[in-house]
């Protein structure tokens, strides 16, 4: 407790939050006792490598921001002369265009999603943790064999592309913009899918791998946005034990499904401070689904599960959500995101039923395509 | 050569964070980089990974008082750039040939040193913090880092009041320091 006291006054000292009496009493002190001008100095010197610390990594952010976000504006185009090596970067930028056309090729491609494939996270600390996004297999069929049936079948991905990745997304903005995981993005290109089947041309406007988050917009003539968006976003931390229920598409046939649990912890794996522990049933293609708790309010993003053992997921925290679209409009002031913020204690006592009818429309299958 | 206007506008939006000084000097110096290190042996993302390098070495040489930059920003990242490129091809065993080089470059051995220095105590400060565990890592990221008040952190983290919290984040700090200084002093 003296420690801490101590500590205290000498980082008021330092940090001139001292009226100027006790600072001149500090002073005498300081000069009569070596052993606390020793901590002066050493504090003072922590404080300054602090100091630096602290703006590297905010600088660090800023660049990586700036970057993102240049980029994916289109700001560079590979450099040409020079045998390509980035070839992901110019699909990205050829289908960045297909997408914003929004014209459909016809669809000689039929998709099973026959195989998901589960695969390991390389960000997340090695295999412990299971990314809920599925692997997509393309099978380019027979057009004979296939007949009639594949002409009705206009699908939205340029043709020739591969499906590669998917999971689910939400609606927080009736402009269009979407949230979801930035792992279920492997592709270059994007479409989205609602819940009756519609699919829709997205464009990626930012990831953040660290963050694990992305944000979509749909860029497509038939899209009818919404006037509204039935949830809003919790700023606050959930309870532990707080009830919460999800909406995805984890399965192949993109028919929504239902999913119910609790919070288990108020931080993810190995003590991560951006997630929530959450004991419910996950299947890879709920990445990205929002988790809602009994208000309706969204409280986080599905993510990732343990690998062992059964039934727990991680789920980055809808604080996360805010700071993401903050850091976008930072940086970017033409864009026009609204977010619809909760501080909690509103009371929303619609049952369950009622509240996924509503919620439905709202959350999305999204697919990444190369 | 001394920077002209325009670039001493851009340095001092570079020391106080500015966001459009930070892109501007994106879009105008990135693409140079990107050129000279994919015609050495580096991927986009090399790319990417030196520029930033060279842009927090320029940032933190901004952030000193005593700082003065005697070429175009232009000179200054490409000749760190270089240097960086350099030293990681050869970390590789990759260098072989001579660099193929089309920019004018200056001598920054010093300022290296100075940010490998920095690097250094950056990364046993990291580590220490991530070290910490939980709720200490976030509540002292929260205050020295994000900058936030002491009864801002209290409600983000539900202590009842903010003398809790600032007791909390003493013991913390303390724990952190200890941290630090045994991995700082050996470094040494």
């Amino acid at each position: 407790m003296e420690d801490i006291k101590l500590l205290e006054t000498i980082e008021k000292y330092l940090t001139g939050e001292m009226s100027a009496q006790e600072r001149e009493l500090f002073e005498t002190i300081r000069k009569n006792t070596p052993e606390i001008d020793q901590m002066v100095v050493e504090h003072n010197m922590f404080l300054q490598h602090m100091d630096i610390y602290a703006n590297r990594r905010r600088f660090t952010k800023l660049t990586e921001k700036t970057f993102q976000h240049l980029f994916a504006a289109g700001e560079w185009t590979l450099d040409h002369t020079v045998p390509s090596k980035a070839k992901m970067i110019q699909l990205w930028n050829k289908y960045k265009k297909v997408a914003a056309i929004a014209a459909s090729v016809g669809g000689f491609i039929a998709l099973t999603t026959s195989a998901i494939i589960m695969y390991f996270s390389p960000s997340l600390n090695g295999n412990q943790l299971l990314q809920l996004s599925k692997a997509i297999e393309v099978i380019k069929k027979n057009q004979q064999v296939q007949g009639h049936l594949l002409n009705e079948v206009k699908s939205k991905v340029p043709e020739n592309a591969k499906l590669i990745s998917g999971g689910s997304g939400f609606l927080i903005d009736p402009k269009g913009f979407i949230i979801t995981n930035a792992h279920v993005l492997k592709g270059n290109g994007a479409i989205v899918i609602n819940n009756i089947g519609q699919e829709l041309h997205a464009s990626i406007i930012y990831a953040d791998k660290d963050l694990d988050l992305a944000l979509l917009k749909i860029v497509d003539e038939d899209f009818s946005a919404p006037a509204a968006i039935p949830f809003s976003i919790r700023k606050k931390m959930t309870d532990l034990g707080e009830e919460i229920f999800t909406l995805g598409y984890p399965r192949n046939d993109n028919d929504i499904v239902y999913g119910k649990g609790y919070l288990s912890a108020q931080t993810g794996y190995d003590g991560d401070s951006s997630t929530y522990q959450i004991q419910i049933s996950a299947n890879p293609g709920y990445s990205g689904a929002p988790l809602f708790n009994d208000k309706g309010e969204v409280i986080g993003i599905m993510s990732a599960r343990q690998k062992l053992a059964e039934g727990v997921a991680f789920a980055i925290k809808s604080n996360k959500i805010i700071d993401l679209i903050a850091s976008i409009k930072e940086n970017d002031d033409k864009a026009e995101i609204k977010l619809k913020i909760s501080k909690g204690g509103l009371s929303n006592t619609t049952n369950r039923k009622d509240q996924i009818n509503i919620f439905k429309p709202y959350i999305f299958s999204v697919r990444s395509y190369n | 050569m001394k920077a002209d206007l325009n670039e001493q506008a851009l340095l001092k939006g570079l020391a106080n964070n500015d966001s459009k000084a930070v892109e501007a000097l994106y879009k105008s110096h990135f693409n140079m980089i990107q050129h000279f290190v994919l015609n050495n042996n580096g991927s986009f993302d090399d790319a990417r990974d030196v520029f930033q390098e060279a842009m927090i070495t320029l940032y933190e040489k901004v952030q000193s008082s005593s700082f003065v930059l005697t070429c175009q920003i232009k000179t200054y990242l490409f000749s760190i750039c270089k240097h960086l490129w350099l030293k990681r091809l050869q970390q590789m065993g990759k260098y072989s040939s001579p660099l193929s080089v089309q920019e004018e470059s200056i001598s920054v051995e010093e300022d290296l040193v100075a940010f490998e220095k920095k690097d250094a105590a950056f990364a046993i400060m990291d580590r220490a913090l991530n070290s910490l565990g939980e709720p200490c890592k976030s509540l002292l990221e929260g205050y020295y880092i994000n900058k936030k008040g002491m009864q801002e952190l209290a409600q983000d983290f539900g202590y009842t009041n903010a003398d809790n919290a600032k007791n909390q984040k003493y013991k913390c700090l303390m724990r952190l320091k200890k941290l630090f200084f045994t991995q700082y002093n050996i470094g040494d």
